[in-house]
């Protein structure tokens, strides 16, 4: 007998039209989404129900309407079920500092049901993991911002879980420790085999770690597609150049150049020192890298930069609004 | 023979052995033993937090010592009691804890705050929630363990009478009689101070406002109750005595270990509340209990994730 391929095997999360109202605001307003196995990240401005679906989702708030199920199992009646298999890192500090990593992670193993000796072991795998050695056995007050994010990490992941909900990880985190953390998120399913909903506010750190990204806005679905769908049509290249004596605007040479050879391009409307100096384009793939390169040194002028852009959530609401335009007059 | 040949090839063992080995992610098959379990564990963890076991030293000191100042006048007594040939203890099991209720206080106060206050805090508590336990299992476990500390607290003299008591040689019959009494006695306490305690900590994230408070509830209202009862006592109120008696943790229980449960009373004159008052001290203190527990499932309700 074939295979029948079900809901329950590849779906982690499921939303039917789930709506949940508070009194004056509603933060979830008929959500459907679905969402399977990989890294899935949920984009939205603060505000714009991510924590609220996370509560749902681990049966600690009724929902106003709708359903939800996680794991196959339904966060109405089986709350208990669902917490024992899904591991969570909230948004917000909530390590005591007067305990060590090793001692706070071996309570909270007990918390999910570990035995002892269990709990223990699963501690020290999961915080080496998270990458945090012999400083595990000092008091968490002591630790970095980039430290203390791993021991929350390494709290939600001790259990074992099939799932975890990371609620803003890499909040307060510089570059580089942005940069670590978005890794391992990344490992967490490749290495580790366990899903993860990540939230951020920011898409462009989410494009490069997840398989999907759900993009949510006042409690409604925005959009919810695959990151390479994302990507492809939308990578802008920023492209600063200096000036020469044969092209004392280095800018607009380039400019007219680009458009001589039919690229579009439109300057940084951002009001920041130097926008004036920068040109956006769309690129179409790895051709439009080397034709930037080919004719700025075909220009004589210095290549000064010319980067990915990271696309901030507002892009997506601009696009989606065009598209709305775009359809309405077809239609 | 093969082994007086060196091998050259082979690896020095002992720097290799020294290495650690990252063997890749493990999964967990083992078993995962619920809700209950995680209760007990959150349990056996607050009560021993609240002798500072498993904390720092410096959080030892404080709740190791008063268990001393608890046990070291049970200790005199005894010893006078031994070497006099008492026939009986200088006080009763159950009115023991009534005289030392400023260490319990203290002990309230330093340690309350310290189960529940930290986790409000420093935010835990939604790492709780976000766990198979619930709302009542970790009030359930947090109210247990402060109790059973001061269990062990009250309960800890009460064995040094009663062993001191056997070896005076008093009577085994009468002494265990009055022992049990008094274990009542101090487990009724433990509750009643517990709840009280819990509950006033558990409003305050701030653990110094936490023992303010504590101190201030415990020790204000005890000593107004007192004076209150001296007041109506000299002025030939007497009757009002027991009633205002009701509106303190100490006298609550003063007033049920000297009426029920064969004590003597700390009230003006010595004189405690009748049998039949006695009992509305009793229900007083099992609904300030209830209550207590009913709050603190209240406060812990709205604070979730």
């Amino acid at each position: 007998m074939p295979h029948v391929t079900t809901v329950g095997d590849v779906t982690v999360i499921v939303t039917e039209s789930l709506s949940k109202r508070f009194p004056r605001v509603t933060a979830l307003d008929r959500l459907s989404v679905d969402i399977g196995p990989g890294v899935t990240g949920l984009v939205g401005a603060n505000g714009a129900g991510k924590s609220t679906l996370i509560k749902i989702l681990l049966g600690l708030s009724p929902a106003t309407e709708g359903r939800a199920a996680v794991l196959g199992l339904d966060v109405a009646t089986e709350g208990a079920a669902i917490r024992e298999r899904v591991g969570y890192m909230p948004e917000h500090d909530c390590l005591p500092p007067d305990v060590s990593a090793t001692e706070f992670v071996v309570h909270m193993a007990r918390m999910s049901g570990l035995p002892p000796t269990a709990a223990r072991e699963r501690t020290a795998d999961t915080l080496r993991h998270v990458g945090l050695y012999e400083e595990r056995y000092r008091p968490i007050g002591g630790y970095s911002t980039g430290m203390k994010q791993r021991v929350k990490l390494a709290q939600a992941l001790v259990h074992d879980p099939r799932l975890v909900f990371l609620d803003e990880p890499t909040n307060g985190l510089d570059p580089v420790g942005r940069d670590e953390m978005l890794g391992l998120i990344r490992r967490i399913h490749t290495d580790f085999g366990i899903s993860v909903l990540v939230t951020s506010h920011l898409l462009g750190e989410l494009e490069r770690t997840c398989d999907h990204v759900v993009v949510v806005d006042g409690g409604k679905l925005l959009r919810s597609s695959s990151t390479t769908d994302f990507t492809q049509s939308t990578t802008t290249l920023a492209v600063e150049v200096t000036d020469s004596d044969t092209h004392p605007d280095g800018t607009r040479a380039l400019r007219e150049a680009l458009h001589a050879r039919g690229i579009d391009t439109h300057d940084d409307g951002g009001g920041l020192p130097g926008a004036g100096h920068i040109l956006l384009l769309t690129a179409q793939g790895e051709e439009t890298y080397d034709l930037v390169r080919d004719t700025v040194a075909g220009l004589g002028l210095g290549l000064v930069r010319m980067e990915q852009r990271r696309h901030h959530i507002s892009e997506v609401f601009t696009r989606d609004e065009q598209r709305k335009e775009a359809v309405g007059h077809g239609g | 023979m093969a082994v007086d040949q060196p091998v050259p090839t082979a690896p020095a063992p002992s720097g290799d052995q020294s290495r650690i080995h990252d063997i890749g992610y493990r999964g967990y098959d083992g078993p995962r033993l619920g809700r209950a379990y995680a209760r007990r564990s959150l349990y056996s963890q607050s009560l021993r937090g609240a002798y500072g076991l498993g904390r720092s030293a410096k959080s030892k000191v404080l709740p190791m010592l008063l268990f001393a100042v608890m046990c070291v006048p049970a200790a005199i007594m005894v010893a006078v009691a031994v070497t006099t040939k008492a026939h009986d203890l200088p006080v009763p099991y159950s009115r023991y804890a009534i005289i030392m209720q400023a260490v319990i206080s203290l002990f309230v106060a330093s340690q309350a705050p310290q189960s529940v206050s930290r986790d409000l805090r420093f935010k835990t508590v939604p790492l709780y929630f976000s766990r198979p336990i619930e709302t009542a299992d970790y009030v359930l476990a947090k109210f247990a363990a402060l109790a059973s500390a001061l269990f062990i607290l009250t309960g800890g003299p009460l064995i040094v009478l009663f062993v001191g008591s056997l070896l005076a040689k008093m009577g085994v019959a009468h002494q265990s009689e009055k022992f049990g009494q008094g274990l009542v006695t101090v487990a009724l306490l433990s509750l009643l101070f517990a709840g009280i305690g819990l509950v006033i900590a558990a409003v305050t994230p701030r653990r110094g406002f936490g023992i303010a408070a504590v101190i201030a509830v415990m020790t204000i209202s005890y000593g107004a109750v007192s004076t209150l009862q001296a007041i109506a006592d000299s002025r030939d109120n007497s009757g009002s005595v027991p009633w205002i008696g009701l509106f303190s943790p100490v006298t609550l229980i003063d007033g049920v270990q000297s009426a029920l449960l064969g004590g003597t009373s700390s009230f003006p004159g010595g004189v405690g509340p009748s049998t039949g008052e006695g009992f509305v001290y009793l229900i007083v203190v099992l609904g300030l209990i209830a209550a207590s527990y009913g709050l603190l499932l209240r406060r812990y309700k709205k604070v979730g994730l």
